[in-house]
């Protein structure tokens, strides 16, 4: 089955200028001084802190688009069968606990 | 310009020579006063600032951690239950290391209802992050609002600053004022431009998710940052005093030289101190007075030097630690203890829910730590 929805995509805005650099803070004098981002999620990654990840099994999936509706990043490509973006997927599980099908499992992520 | 004013008006007029872009306060007894003459300073043109009225003290804060955030000079004002209300977001405006400048009358908590002198607020919010200064007197207020904005805007330091003034004993009474005039003032105090602000053209998410990773780090530039304040409090102090002919420190002492008893005071009491001081060596009583001015960041180098001569040290709180001792007693002693100083102390609880500590009672003071057993918390003018 085809997944039929026309899905509008997240875009940044061309005008903004937001520094396109990978930000790492090994050094306490490399932070900044309060909790701020600094820099594009584009390669900022924000994904580290996930647990597990979700899988979709295409060939039990019916292509409803619950998932790509209810997650919250949004981490999940509205494609055939739909797929998840692993680099900002939090793990969150909620696409699992949604899908009618139970097309979704959870793989533990080993670090 | 030398002008008479009350307390509360010495802190809007700080307020407006400091050229605050934004203004958000609740009225609340003792501070109303400075809510009100901010608001009219506002209406009749002369203060160029967005006032906004709030439905709480909790809102007022919040308000202005969104306008400091957005890049502008902010200021409010409010006292006792207020600061106690707004307690969540003093920790938030100093986590966000937003330079807001806050104007506490001290008064005293409730229950019993009062609205009277007593530090018990302040004292109970010293470890949101906030810088605090204990007025003495009403250009004491005037001065230290213009310096706080000098100091918190530092860019090592970035910590907002309270300013503290008692209830009545300078919220109401009027001094004489020397008022800067804005040229001057604006040469002292250059336009707020923070490096971090929320902009349209450059987004940033600011407070956001904090992991183990990153969360430690932060606290420890606030420690970093204190440090810097108390170098800068210090060297502030001395320009404002090369410019404008009055000279500021983290502490003040007294007749301390050749003291074998040195009170230890903070806000109005320590000008009666200083009075009392006079008084009993003229009956050859060895005495001085270590005012501190500032309590946060708490300058223990400053007291270590101040008292390392002296043979008994009094300390008179305003406040009162519950289970333990008065809170400026307590910091006191600990200073005293890393310097290996091991001089007799005598915590001296007075003046609570606004009860006068007048130079008779300082004198009383003073002979009960002459006569008493030392290292120990005395509740001064119970009625027993
Ligand atoms: S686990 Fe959560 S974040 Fe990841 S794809 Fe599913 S809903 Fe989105
Ligand atoms: S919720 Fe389940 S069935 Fe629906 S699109 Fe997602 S994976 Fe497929």
């Amino acid at each position: 089955m085809l997944l039929q929805l026309k899905l509008p995509s997240i875009r940044l805005n061309k005008e903004i200028s937001v520094e396109e650099k990978k930000i790492e803070l090994n050094k306490v004098d490399e932070f900044p001084p309060m909790p701020v981002s600094l820099g594009s999620m584009r390669v900022n990654k924000t994904s580290s802190w996930r647990n597990f990840r979700p899988i979709i099994d295409g060939e039990k999936c019916i292509g409803c688009g619950i998932c790509w509706k209810f997650c919250p990043e949004p981490a999940i490509f509205p494609t055939n069968p739909p797929e998840v973006d692993y680099d900002y997927c939090k793990g969150c599980g909620i696409c699992i606990a949604n899908c009618p099908v139970d097309a979704i499992t959870r793989q533990d992520e080993t670090k | 310009m030398k002008t008479v004013m009350n307390g509360d008006f010495a802190a809007s007029y700080g307020a407006m020579t400091s050229d605050v872009k934004f203004v958000a306060a609740y009225p609340i007894t003792p501070q109303t006063l400075i809510v009100e003459k901010l608001s009219e300073l506002v209406a009749d043109g002369e203060l160029d600032a967005s006032f906004v009225k709030v439905e709480s003290e909790h809102s007022a804060m919040a308000a202005c951690i969104g306008a400091q955030a957005a890049g502008i000079r902010t200021f409010t004002a409010t006292s006792s239950q207020g600061l106690l209300l707004m307690c969540e977001v003093l920790h938030w405006a100093a986590r966000a290391r937003l330079p807001i400048v806050l104007a506490n009358v001290n008064r005293a908590v409730a229950p019993g209802w009062s609205i009277w002198a007593d530090a018990q607020d302040s004292i109970s919010q010293r470890d949101t992050g906030w810088m605090q200064v204990y007025a003495e007197n009403n250009q004491d207020v005037y001065d230290s609002i213009l310096m706080a904005y000098k100091i918190a805007e530092d860019n090592d330091v970035l910590l907002p600053m309270m300013v503290n003034l008692d209830a009545f004993f300078l919220s109401h009474t009027s001094e004489v004022v020397d008022l800067i005039d804005n040229d001057k003032a604006k040469e002292f105090l250059p336009a707020y431009d923070p490096e971090y602000k929320l902009d349209p053209k450059n987004p940033r998410a600011f407070g956001a998710l904090t992991s183990p990773e990153h969360y430690f780090e932060f606290t420890y530039k606030m420690f970093e940052a204190m440090e810097v304040a108390k170098k800068k409090i210090t060297q502030v102090g001395k320009e404002f005093g090369d410019i404008f002919g009055r000279y500021y420190d983290m502490t003040e002492s007294y007749k301390i030289d050749d003291a074998e008893t040195v009170l230890v005071t903070f806000g109005t009491i320590a000008g009666t101190a200083k009075e009392s001081v006079d008084r009993l060596r003229k009956e050859g009583k060895k005495v001085g007075n270590l005012k501190i001015r500032v309590f946060r960041p708490f300058p223990a180098e400053q007291i270590i030097d101040a008292l390392k001569n002296a043979k008994r040290v009094v300390v008179i709180d305003r406040d009162y630690s519950y289970g333990n001792e008065g809170a400026f007693y307590t910091e006191i002693k600990g200073a005293l203890y890393d310097a290996n100083l091991r001089i007799d102390t005598y915590g001296m609880i007075a003046g609570l829910g606004g009860r006068d500590v007048s130079t008779t009672v300082i004198k009383e003071i003073v002979e009960k730590a002459e006569t008493s057993e030392p290292n120990k918390t005395y509740f001064i003018g119970v009625k027993k």
